[in-house]
């Protein structure tokens, strides 16, 4: 792989904070290694706004492993960036050549309201955990985990859905701001699992109650969300939720 | 958990949607198969015996009602549903994100919708209303369908918005037909690779058959 | 003489002992008592959960925007847990074995039995929450096997076990939330504790959003606040990842144990140049598949792929026969700088060796797959893609990240790697009821130095963790809390509050106040280069005394010099990261400090002044047999306590993995 420095222009959403308006910033950085990562080029920005005197642009970052799911920039009309599969912090500038120009954007949706610069407020997701994306299992002594064998392509199923990192790029790549990959593909991991069955049909019909009440849109299969999935969660999982509500919701004999 | 919630979840919309999508899909197959007695370019006489079928049956006329409730769910739903959802994003991107990821008619079916609504309104001025007036919206005397085509289509404007129309439908299909059947949970790969395949086919196929009844009007085809 | 409360009886019947004779609170006592728990990671979310459950008012912060993001999340490789279902020899006592011999015999042998008592309820209960470990055709769970161990009993989900067992922990947490017994604070910073008539009665926190202080009270506090590796500048953990609240506390009278043991993690990433933020790591169940090779000649220019099998090196599988590439970490750590610095190391920076995939691959994978197939004389086209097929389900996420990282293509040449600072085993000093010596005050997971030693074994961090948060803090707590039953909640108005949020408030404006012309992050850095220079995989009296200077002088730099933009009342991320790294700082010394004392190797800790003829640590056990607990009292200025280690069962022998 052969490495290369190069200069770019850089569009970023500036916001002091969720009460002002924002707009966009233009700034030059120049000398950018083709080794860096997205992040780290914008760390090397940051240190030149601070020794210039300016605010350094504020952004979720943490594990940098593309495990978290902190990070949250959306590249050039597309979130994460323009790679496959992937988070921002586990973008590199290879992706990039030089005199390339990067506009970067906070995840835009009513219930993402920005905090600051590219930071924004995702505890929306919390909430539809806790309307039910759980197990109801206390601490204690549960059967011996061998006890319930689980076909194996079950297993990976629910695995394939609990690979979601909950960083909120499906619903900043939907036209609609759904939350419904991220909420299928938790409900999807607990339904495929015997221990999560008692609870599917509570669980479907409380987790959608709260995404309706958040403010995020209703999914409209266009599979934006799945393109830039950087667990590559399917849309199938969407699709399971659907069935389970309504199944749910048609046998439900309250009301 | 009361139908209201159900049905006013947004879950549960797309259900409504999705259903009373697949009803008007099976009435696309009826409408296109029975207009395509005009191909048989016998003066009509096959054609109207198949419309007057239609239009004096009782229990077909009682299903209308169900139709016509269909479309009124259909397009009131989509257009509720389209408005919520663009409510979502106050602030929008400045760089779009395009067909990265979405094809562009996945995320037309309000544009599309409406083309067809428009063209729907056309549609139902030039036949079914005035049949329906002349019935006296009971069993009473029908008025000559295949008489009425062949004037209606030997305008060219009228041609054009028909075929409009039947674009529309088509793209409007080539979404709406899987997406119908991921609504209401299709998860089984097998399935929905024949349900996809059968979608493209279906899109394609009828918006076709459709559009050809104007063109062969107009160009002459049939006499 | 510390007093660790370890009770009376054979080692393994003391937590069932203690089990059956703490003190309880009955459940109406439990509402009314009141628990602060910082941090949500494995340790802390767990213990959220478990002790919501119970029926205490729970408030749980976190500085991440949400619990789930808490960096037990980015654990790769696997959890272990004494339940032979492979049956090849496993137990409760050989788990507690390869623990405490794996920690070179510096941890406690009450402490490490207990955790390999409960691991195999942690796996039962992860089961039950829904956790997706990997699972055979058969349906049952499956295992693999992890460095120096010679048993499979690591349980996995890919490599992303840390993430599911974060994501369950999570869920029972939020759980408790929505059933209003745990209450949550995302994007707040503990930034002290408070202390009232010597009990730990809550903390002054920042909300990182408004910058706004507040005050929270608490019947008991629980730090759950993961390692401090982030001393180095670069390691494997998040960029947050802190020691704030650990020195904090330390500051406020709990002593800080073993601060100098630190875990270099063999298979992380080389770094590529001084943009480098942090370092990721390749989980070490690869070494289960990878082979660790340099090339026999020093500066080789050929590719790795062109270099023939006689001109490479297998330096593990040579110098330890037995246990091969599966040597425990910081021998696996030692032996390649080793190679590195003898001018052996490969590419640019030739700070870096290769681990190879290629022969497991072929020979085990694809011969495996063949034979299931069918296929009878396969050629090496046919095992190579068959074995590329089992490689990507076991280890695809981790060779994605590879590619990602460095732009290679690991399936076809071998991954470089290189040493990196991972994991902490010091921490707060803690007993066997994981209270630090101030009362009321408790410390969890990584952040306590407990259970492993002067090394951890792979898959135990994870372990740890929720063995702490699920199994042992619900029964500790109780035995504290049964006597606080009477304590009505003290108002945050309290003149001990009051002065606890006036400190804080005055150090916040006292770094805003300096306005000098450094980066934090600079600084940073060069604290980060003198402790890994110094007292990183090898270390001297001479190194760390010039440490010790160097770091005082950075010190003093940095409270005259750093620049810190924006103010106090938003969020300003500048201005957290400015706290961390001083608190960093004096950190770096008292590690210095405590890996000058200790005069002998063992485990992480490698004193270039002892080590036997071959290159190999040498414990000192007639000296230094003990847990060095450090007291705070004044700035550059410890005094030692010793807590000496008690080996009943585990009698100290020389670690051999040859």
């Amino acid at each position: 792989m052969e490495n290369y420095n190069m200069n770019l222009t850089l569009k970023v959403w500036r916001q002091k904070n969720s009460a002002e308006k924002g707009g966009f910033q233009t700034y030059q950085v120049k000398n950018v290694s083709s080794e860096m990562s997205f992040l780290e080029m914008i760390d090397v920005l940051n240190e030149d706004l601070i020794n210039e005197g300016k605010d350094p642009i504020a952004f979720d970052h943490d594990c940098r492993e593309g495990i978290c799911g902190m990070c949250s920039m959306y590249i050039n009309g597309r979130p994460h960036g323009p790679w496959q599969n992937n988070t921002v912090c586990q973008l590199h500038m290879r992706a990039y050549k030089d005199g390339d120009t990067i506009v970067v954007e906070p995840w835009r949706a009513n219930a993402f309201p920005v905090i600051k610069d590219l930071m924004v407020d995702r505890s929306a997701f919390d909430r539809i955990i806790q309307a039910g994306g759980y197990i109801s299992v206390n601490t204690g002594s549960p059967v011996d985990a061998n006890a319930i064998p689980i076909e194996k392509d079950k297993a990976d199923a629910a695995f394939a859905a609990a690979a979601c990192i909950g960083c909120g790029a499906c619903v900043a790549a939907c036209k609609n701001s759904s939350a419904m990959l991220f909420l299928s593909a938790k409900a999807s991991h607990l339904a495929l699992l015997p221990q999560g069955a008692p609870e599917r049909k509570s669980r479907a019909l409380a987790m959608v109650a709260q995404m309706d009440k958040e403010g995020f849109g209703s999914c409209t299969n266009t599979g934006a969300c799945e393109a830039v999935c950087p667990k590559g969660i399917s849309i199938e999982n969407i699709a399971r939720l659907n069935r389970e509500y309504m199944c749910a919701a048609a046998v439900s004999d309250k009301g | 958990m009361k139908w209201s919630e159900i049905f006013t979840s947004s879950v549960g919309k797309k259900w409504i949607i999705a259903l009373t999508g697949l009803f008007l899909i099976t009435f696309l197959i009826v409408h296109a198969g029975l207009n395509a007695c005009i191909w048989v370019n016998d003066g009509g006489t096959m054609f109207n015996a198949g419309a007057h079928f239609m239009g004096s049956t009782v229990v077909i006329r009682i299903v209308e009602v169900g139709l016509m409730l269909g479309f009124v769910l259909h397009i009131v739903q989509g257009i509720m549903l389209e408005i919520q959802n663009r409510r979502t994003r106050k602030i929008g991107y400045a760089v779009a994100m395009g067909n990265k990821g979405s094809k562009w008619y996945s995320r037309s079916m309000g544009l599309l919708g409406t083309l067809i609504l428009i063209f729907l309104v056309i549609h139902l001025s030039h036949f079914w209303i005035p049949n329906r007036s002349n019935q006296g919206w009971l069993l009473g005397e029908e008025i000559n369908l295949y008489e009425r085509m062949k004037i209606t289509f030997q305008e060219l404007w009228v041609v054009i918005v028909y075929v409009v129309g039947c674009i529309s439908l088509a793209w409007h299909l080539l979404h709406g037909f899987q997406s119908a059947f991921r609504t209401i949970g299709v998860t089984n790969k097998k399935y929905l690779k024949m349900l996809n395949a059968l979608g493209t086919g279906f899109s394609i196929i009828v918006p076709f058959v459709f559009a050809l009844m104007p063109i062969s009007f107009y160009l002459g085809w049939i006499k | 003489m510390l007093d660790s409360k370890i009770p009376s009886g054979p080692l393994e019947s003391k937590w069932t002992y203690y089990k059956g004779h703490c003190k309880l609170v009955n459940p109406a006592n439990k509402r009314k008592l009141e628990v602060i728990v910082v941090g949500t990671g494995l340790a802390g979310a767990s213990a959220a959960a478990s002790l919501g459950e119970l029926g205490y008012k729970v408030k749980a912060f976190c500085f991440q925007d949400s619990p789930r993001r808490a960096h037990s999340i980015a654990a790769q490789g696997g959890i272990n847990a004494a339940k032979n279902y492979q049956n090849d020899g496993d137990s409760t006592f050989r788990l507690f074995y390869d623990t405490i011999k794996g920690g070179d015999y510096r941890a406690r042998e009450a402490n490490v039995h207990r955790l390999a008592e409960v691991s195999a309820n942690i796996i039962d209960q992860c089961v039950a929450q829904g956790v997706p470990f990997a699972r055979e055709y058969g349906g049952m769970l499956n295992n693999r096997s992890f460095g120096g161990v010679q048993v499979k009993r690591t349980f996995y989900a890919a490599g992303q076990t840390g993430q599911q067992l974060l994501i369950g922990a999570y869920q029972a947490q939020e759980r408790q939330v929505a059933l209003g017994n745990v209450k949550q604070y995302s994007r707040h910073e503990m930034l002290d504790v408070v202390i009232i008539d010597g009990k730990a009665r809550g903390i002054i926190a920042r909300n990182l959003v408004t910058g706004e202080l507040e005050r929270h009270f608490g019947h008991a506090v629980l730090l759950c606040t993961g390692g401090y590796g982030n001393v180095f500048y670069l390691s494997t953990n998040a960029m947050g990842s802190n020691v704030t609240a650990a020195w904090k506390a330390h500051v406020k009278g709990a002593f800080f144990g073993n601060p100098c043991y630190t875990q270099i993690h063999p298979t992380c990433i080389p770094v590529s140049g001084d943009h480098q933020s942090k370092l990721t790591l390749m989980s070490e169940s690869l070494r289960n598949d990878g082979r660790i090779w340099v090339p026999k000649k020093k500066d080789e220019t050929r590719k790795a792929v062109d270099i023939p099998e006689e001109d490479r090196d297998y330096y593990l599988e040579r110098r330890y026969p037995a246990f091969g590439n599966l040597v425990p970490r910081d021998v696996a750590s030692r032996a390649a700088k080793e190679r590195c610095d003898a001018g052996f190391g490969v590419g640019t920076t030739k700070q870096a060796v290769y681990l190879d995939f290629r022969y497991n691959l072929i020979n085990k994978y694809g011969r495996t797959e063949a034979s299931k197939h069918g296929i009878e004389n396969p050629d090496e086209a046919t095992l190579e893609r068959l074995g590329k097929e089992v490689v990507k389900e076991e280890y695809g996420n981790l060779f994605d990240m590879y590619e990602k990282i460095t732009g290679e293509n690991p399936y076809e040449v071998p991954m470089r790697i290189y040493p990196a600072v991972h994991y902490t085993m010091g921490g707060l000093w803690v007993d066997y009821e994981l209270m630090t010596n101030v009362n009321g005050l408790y410390a969890l997971g990584e952040a306590n130095f407990s259970d492993h030693g002067a090394n951890r074994l792979g898959a135990s961090a994870l372990m740890q963790g929720l063995a702490d948060g699920y199994f042992v803090i619900p029964y500790t707590i109780g035995n504290y809390l049964a006597d606080e039953i009477a304590t009505k909640p003290i108002p945050t108005t309290h003149e001990a509050f009051e002065t606890a949020e006036k400190a804080v408030s005055d150090r916040i404006t006292r770094l805003m106040n300096i306005k000098g012309s450094k980066s934090v992050e600079s600084f940073h850095k060069r604290l980060g280069k003198i402790m890994w220079e110094k007292c990183g995989m090898a270390r001297n009296e001479k190194g760390l005394t010039e440490a010790i200077s160097e770091i005082q002088a950075l010190r003093k730099e940095f409270w005259n010099d750093v620049r810190i933009p924006g103010i106090i009342n938003e969020m300003n991320p500048e201005l957290d990261k400015a706290g961390r790294v001083a608190d960093f700082m004096e950190l770096g010394e008292l590690m210095c400090r405590d890996a000058l004392n200790r005069k002998e190797s063992c485990g992480g800790h490698f004193r270039e002044e002892s080590q036997t003829e071959e290159g190999e640590a040498k414990r000192d056990d007639a000296n230094f047999t003990f847990v060095s607990a450090w007291e705070y009292k004044s700035e550059s200025n410890w005094e030692m306590h010793k807590e000496e280690l008690i080996f009943e069962v585990a009698k100290p022998t020389q670690r051999s993995y040859k």
